[in-house]
């Protein structure tokens, strides 16, 4: 427990010299990919063969810190998934990728002992041996603020965080600025919500800190409902510490005395990782009663959402941690004034409040010199979908998305062709080839009818039916939607059941029109920002691509030859040897004919599901 | 049967709080891995909340069940990226495997749930399933079933 | 700095408004005289802005629902646009479509929202099909019946039945297109905590929460020539029926309800009025009874059967303190049955009350007779009266008023009044005190009883000491009272409980009404009591009459009932 300022800063001291004094640290990526691909028992198994070679090794940051020691830490994510489980070996900054238990050995002997790198286990860029993580074209080109501990520290360590200026900048908010002058930070910096609207962060807190309300509350977004995004989990489970210093901060700066961070049900590590985090600031005296030997005092809990896309929703996620159904409310009052339990409320969401420290250490001004005027700073996304390199990267706003999917990307998987990237989840638009070299921030994506939502982006190749695409996410809105609302309820319903019979190829003369409408009626009309964008996969890829919406209808056609139910399948009966291997291969006996004359195959018993295709040894059987 | 001294206690660790009536639910299902009938008359009680009430927050979030749940939930996560790397064939070999479909969701033997979700989070790591609370990644029609065959083996393997 | 008073001015339509507190758009729409549409928004309910039928454009075009949107000065808004009107013409096709439209066959036919507006807005056709499922109606409750088929999930019936009522029988289950009103794991609503009164019926806006109908039972008895049926008419019924039956709102209409009744067959009519004044000498008695021993207090009073129920499902603990007096229609129902013992012909007694619950009321095993009939065999609620009245092709209004059958015809004022919140209350002060001035009339009328606020107080003087009483309407606020009283702080001596708000005036069973004009009713039965020669209960010559015959050995049996004892 340290009861002061100069016992935080003798504390931070000793943890930095303890973190000096590691003469090498392994850093295994234990992320929610990692951990699944077996990192914890690489964790184990180092730490097993370190003792056997008579290692000093520090799982915790030494009190008493002495040389020649190795430190094996935990850390979050990487980022770059696609190749886990990853092991990154410091001070040299080499990046092991896709290791195994058997590999654990030679990392000890031969990295950790004789210092040498081991190439097998590098990545290769085409040709080229990246030994160290930094030259991957993955992380080239990526700006790492928010990311820049997570895969660098150990996120289930005070002392690592301490050791490398955290808690920094909110020792800095307590003791050198005053409530208006954190937030003139903030506002100055022109930080923008991440979660998804863009709503200036200093605004919002300006207009809490205004109003005359004893209790206040601090409440954090976990709740990344998005399919396809998790820069949050991200943060959450590799720095959450973090996260944890800027709600500490907007508390201070709001007055507010007690935090609460909703995350999902889905996030068990980043529940782990917070309660764990939480429970070492409580130990030190960070959170609590007077911290530090200040009047200021911040509590923050954690819950646990439930399943409910909609509580990404501000007043849908206030009404869950109430312990009520998370069905939006109808605004005005707006949550700064009547959020949580009535009171004033700043909501924004993890990965704004972890560019608050940032901002607070190093100044509005630097912060202004990342990215657009209008929308500054860095920008998290999860890379996913038919891209080479899947993974979380951070870039500053106004990266183009060509940028993103190409250089960072590493192009399409396969041999694909990029077709269309889908962008802010089910609330988002899908961008085309011609928006390649859009600059991705706020203001520029919703001049094109999408937005940064909290920043998933799922690439799609040419082989993806860009009328299911838009299926499947008014599916998943429908799924989730609240059912308060007719439009959203009734409304989405309408349009699902629409999209199903096209793809099923029983569109008829009139139902794009009747999309339309019933798009336009529901993001006019809907209650919640979640029910207003619903449409928008639909709106923008009937922009983009009406023509597969129009095959679909007119012509029962899947341009993509994605949907089975318009697959066309048929024997060339020029190419046809007669062989009867399609007829054997087929598993609901639709083909038949003699053998050295060309088969057929029934349309009616057919089940399209290509089985004939792959087994044709002349390709003679042909789709479309 | 519902210990309802557990389920007082669990109560109590919430301050008996109305407001705390989700984390409540929760950890009733944790220890039970459904939401037993007989909780709602008593937290009704407790609480000071209608009976109609809880049951409108348990039936509003995905994760609260009323019926009894296997003791392996397999969630076959149907996420853009998932879904794009070929989520459902996994989902359906699996039902096939249990006799299960999208209505009935548990074996008759209280081993199995499967059941969709959003999105684990895993997108870099699609297509994956989550057993419990562990993820497993790049799945794959074949791998699931090998899967379902190791947690059988586990199972039986003490005895 | 002097605040001075700035006029503030905004726009509907063009129209220059000022605006005076209003909470909301709408209410301020609605008070320039126009009529926009709304399925979910109630004055007395909280805010839920689910219908987005009233939404409004603002001059950049954008949509705000006019019942969450405070006023502005200076702020234009259109109310009419082709763009609205498009909006709100899509949103009724997709509440039709998931809607049963069996329009001629429901008993809310022509009093159906929902029906309304798609003729207002001139829905021709519903371009979706009708997939929902079909679930079965819950006629369970002897009151209430529940079709899902029909509910458009515009939550009023929830809110009323938590916030207005705090019964919590019923709530949202499920989300999105899976949605449904429920009670806890779907049970019915007879197993429910459902208190039976009616008060999610009068909010419903379509056809999904209706009241029990039992017209057709009346009726067979009435054809069956060996059978004699005689009714009662509660106090408030005659207010109650209105611009239904062409009368004003609130018109007091008893002679022609008597006349109308005779019409349709009814062999003997009374009035319940009657019966309150026999509930007003016990309840009185029993009153002063725990005052001197002082046990028991505070005494609550016992009329309304919602109440009762809602004590008995969630406050078991307040029914020693409930009065054991029978409501006013037991009590009359009793003595009429009671007399007619000796003629020997089967006999069936009605009752016509404003009231839903009194559907439950009737078939209560505490109300039967040796043999194990019903005192009052069959209730008809307001409504039932009009669809009778209706089906027989009466020109009600053009009725010449009767009076009611002898010997049990004469009532007082104080009976009367029982129809309104405080009246019970107002009735009993009358009998005990001592002063029998007509300006102890005017005191007792003013002292506090009077009113429509959810909780009144008033104090009066009774052999030198003071009495504190409670006024109570709407079960929520009953809810508030006795969780002090649970928690030690309940002062009052006397506490008259009615579980629709306003009284039984504004009862689930009575024609809806709108809010402006809720007090009409009200008023109608203060200026009956007004206009009666006889004002205290007491002082009907009746009173004695019954007490030294039928009553004489059968007071207890016939007058006073023990909830919450054990059933045989």
């Amino acid at each position: 427990m340290i009861s002061n300022r100069t016992e935080l800063q003798t504390l931070r001291e000793r943890c930095k010299q303890a973190l000096a004094a590691e003469k090498r640290k392994i850093l295994v990526c234990c992320g929610t990919g990692c951990v699944a691909g077996g990192a914890l028992s690489i964790y184990a198994r180092l730490k097993e063969l370190l003792k056997e070679r008579g290692i000093a090794c520090e799982v915790e940051l030494a009190e008493d810190p002495h040389d020649e020691t190795v430190g094996l830490k935990k850390s979050g994510c990487h980022g770059f998934c696609e190749m886990g489980p990853l092991v990154r070996i410091e001070p040299e900054g080499y990046l092991y990728t896709k290791v195994r238990l058997t590999d654990c050995e030679e990392i000890i002997d031969k990295t950790i002992i004789a210092g040498e790198h081991i190439a097998r286990l590098a990545y290769r860029s085409g040709d080229e041996l990246c030994k160290v993580q930094e030259e991957i074209p993955f992380y080239k080109k990526q700006t790492r603020l928010v990311l820049e501990h997570t895969g660098h520290i150990d996120a289930t360590s005070i002392r690592e965080y301490l050791a490398n200026d955290g808690y920094l900048a909110f020792e800095k908010a307590l003791f050198e600025m005053s409530g208006e002058e954190i937030i003139d930070e903030i506002t100055n910096s022109n930080l923008r919500g991440r979660g998804g609207g863009g709503f200036p962060a200093g605004r919002k807190w300006a207009q809490v800190r205004r109003q005359k309300c004893e209790d206040k509350y601090v409440v954090c977004n976990g709740d990344e409902g998005d399919p396809g995004a998790f820069m949050d989990r991200s943060v959450m489970e590799g720095d959450p510490h973090r996260m944890l210093e800027g709600m500490m901060i907007a508390g201070l700066a709001c007055g507010a005395k007690e935090g609460y961070i909703y995350v999902r049900a889905e996030y068990p590590l980043a529940v782990n990782r917070l309660r764990l985090a939480i429970s070492q600031a409580e130990e030190l005296g960070l959170l609590g009663e007077n911290v530090l030997g200040t009047k200021f005092s911040f509590r923050i809990h954690i819950n646990r959402g439930a399943g409910a896309f909609v509580c990404g929703e501000g007043s849908a996620l206030t009404a869950s941690i109430e312990g009520k159904r998370g069905m939006p409310r109808v605004k005005p009052p707006r949550t700064v004034e009547h959020g949580l339990f009535d009171k004033p409320t700043v909501l924004n969401n993890v990965e704004t409040f972890a560019n608050v420290p940032l901002i607070i250490l190093r100044g509005a001004q630097w912060y202004r010199g990342i990215g657009p005027e209008n929308s500054p700073g860095t920008k998290a996304f999860a890379l996913t979908g038919n891209i080479a390199n899947t993974g979380l990267i951070e870039v500053p706003m106004g990266t183009t998305l060509r940028e993103v999917i190409f250089d960072i990307g590493g192009g399409m998987k396969g041999n694909g062709e990029f077709k269309a990237v889908q962008i802010g989840g089910p609330s988002g638009g899908c961008l085309t080839k011609e928006h390649l070299d859009i600059p991705l921030d706020f203001d520029s994506l919703k001049q094109v009818g999408a937005m940064i939502g909290s920043g998933g982006l799922v690439v799609m190749d040419d082989k993806t039916c860009m009328v299911e695409v838009a299926r499947f996410f008014m599916n998943f809105t429908q799924n989730e939607s609240c059912g308060k609302c007719v439009p959203c309820r009734e409304g989405t319903k309408r349009m699902l059941e629409i999209l199903e019979r096209i793809v099923a190829g029983e569109g008829r003369d009139g139902d794009i029109e009747l999309l339309e409408e019933l798009a336009e009626t529901i993001s006019a009309t809907a209650l919640c920002g979640l029910g207003k964008t619903a449409p928008s996969p639909v709106l923008s890829t009937l922009k983009y691509f009406r023509d597969e919406y129009e095959a679909h209808v007119y012509e029962k056609r899947c341009p993509a030859g994605n949907c089975q139910k318009l697959r066309r399948i048929w024997i060339d009966p020029v190419a046809c040897k007669g062989c009867s291997l399609c007829a054997r291969t087929c598993p609901v006996g639709a083909i038949s004919g003699t053998l050295r004359s060309p088969f057929t195959i029934d349309a009616e018993k057919c089940i399209k599901c290509g089985a004939c295709v792959s087994a044709c040894k002349f390709k003679a059987v042909k789709e479309g | 049967m519902v210990d309802m001294e557990r389920v007082e206690s669990i109560v109590e660790e919430y301050g008996g709080e109305s407001r705390q009536v989700i984390a409540i639910l929760q950890a009733i299902q944790e220890e039970y891995h459904y939401l037993p009938r007989e909780i709602f008359t008593y937290l009704s009680k407790r609480l000071g909340i209608s009976e109609a009430q809880i049951y409108s927050v348990a039936t509003f979030y995905e994760n609260f069940s009323l019926e009894p749940k296997g003791k392996y939930v397999i969630k076959v996560c149907d996420g853009t990226a998932c879904h794009v790397r070929k989520s459902i064939p996994i989902l359906q070999r699996l039902r096939e495997q249990l006799g299960l479909s999208e209505q009935k969701i548990t074996t008759d033997d209280l081993l199995f749930t499967v059941e969709t979700v959003s999105c684990l989070g895993a997108c870099g790591l699609a297509p994956v399933i989550m057993v419990n609370d562990v993820v497993h990644p790049a799945m794959t029609p074949d791998g699931a079933v090998e899967l379902l065959e190791e947690l059988r083996a586990g199972e039986v393997a003490p005895l | 700095m002097i605040p001075v008073e700035k006029k503030e001015i905004m726009y509907i339509d063009n129209i220059p408004v000022e605006i005076h507190g209003e909470r909301n758009l709408l209410e301020l729409i609605r008070k320039v005289g126009i009529i926009l549409p709304t399925f979910c928004y109630h004055s007395e309910l909280s805010i839920y802005g689910a219908c987005r039928m009233c939404v409004v454009e603002d001059e950049k075009g954008r949509l705000e629902a006019a019942c969450s949107t405070p006023p502005r000065a200076g702020m234009s808004i259109r109310t009419n646009t082709e763009r609205l009107r498009h909006y709100r013409k899509v949103i009724l096709e997709l509440l039709l479509a998931h809607h049963c439209r069996d329009c001629t066959t429901c008993a809310s036919n022509e009093k159906c929202k929902l029906q309304d507006l798609a003729r207002t807005f001139h829905i021709a056709g519903v371009r979706f099909p009708n997939t929902a499922a079909k679930p079965k109606v819950d006629d369970s409750s002897l009151c209430i019946v529940m079709d899902h088929n029909k509910c458009i999930l515009c939550g009023d019936c929830v809110r009323t039945c938590n916030e207005v009522q705090n019964v919590g029988a019923i709530d949202f289950a499920h989300r999105g297109s899976k949605m449904t009103i429920s009670t806890a794991f779907n049970v019915p609503l007879a197993e429910s905590p459902c208190v039976g009164c009616g008060q999610c019926v009068a909010a419903c806006p379509t056809g999904a929460l209706m009241v029990r109908n039992d017209v057709s039972k009346v009726s067979r008895a009435i054809a069956n020539p060996d059978v004699t049926v005689s009714v009662q008419v509660a106090p408030a019924v005659r207010v109650g029926l209105g611009r239904s039956v062409g009368l004003k709102t609130g018109e007091e209409a008893m002679g022609k309800i008597v006349a109308a009744l005779r019409r349709l067959g009814f062999d003997e009519v009374y009035d319940t009025s009657t019966g309150a004044d026999l509930t007003v000498m016990e309840e009185a008695d029993e009153f002063v009874q725990r005052l001197e021993s002082g046990e028991n207090l505070p005494m609550f009073t016992s009329c309304c059967p919602g109440w009762i129920q809602f004590a008995e499902k969630k406050y078991p603990e307040i029914l020693p303190y409930i009065s054991t007096c029978r409501s006013p229609m037991q009590m009359l129902a009793g003595v009429v049955k009671e007399q007619k013992k000796k003629t020997g012909k089967r006999h069936v007694h009605v009752g016509v009350m404003p009231c839903t619950a009194k559907k439950f009321e009737a078939a209560r095993k505490e109300f039967r007779d040796e043999f194990g009939n019903p005192m009052t065999d069959y209730v008809l609620t307001t409504e039932e009266l009009i669809r009778m009245i209706d089906e027989a092709g009466m020109v009600f209004s053009e009725l010449e008023p009767e009076a009611v059958d002898s010997p049990l015809h004469e009532k007082s004022g104080a009976g009367v009044i029982f129809g309104v919140t405080g009246g019970v209350t107002e009735a009993v002060l009358r009998r005990i005190s001592e002063d029998k001035t007509s300006s102890s009339l005017q005191r007792i009328a003013f002292s506090g009883v009077r009113g429509f606020e959810g909780l009144r107080e008033a104090t009066i003087m009774y052999k030198g000491r003071e009495i504190r009483i409670a006024v109570v309407s709407g079960l929520a606020n009953v809810s508030r009272l006795l969780e002090e009283w649970k928690a030690g702080f309940c002062k009052y001596d006397f506490v008259e409980v009615m579980a629709c708000p306003g009284g039984c005036v504004l009862g689930g069973g009575q024609p809806f009404i709108h809010n402006e004009e809720k007090e009409l009713r009200g008023k109608g039965l203060y200026k009956a009591d007004k206009v009666c020669s006889i004002r205290r209960s007491e002082d009907n010559p009746l009173m004695q009459e019954l007490y030294n015959g039928i009553l004489k050995d059968k007071r207890h049996e016939l007058l006073h009932v023990h909830y919450g004892e054990k059933a045989e």
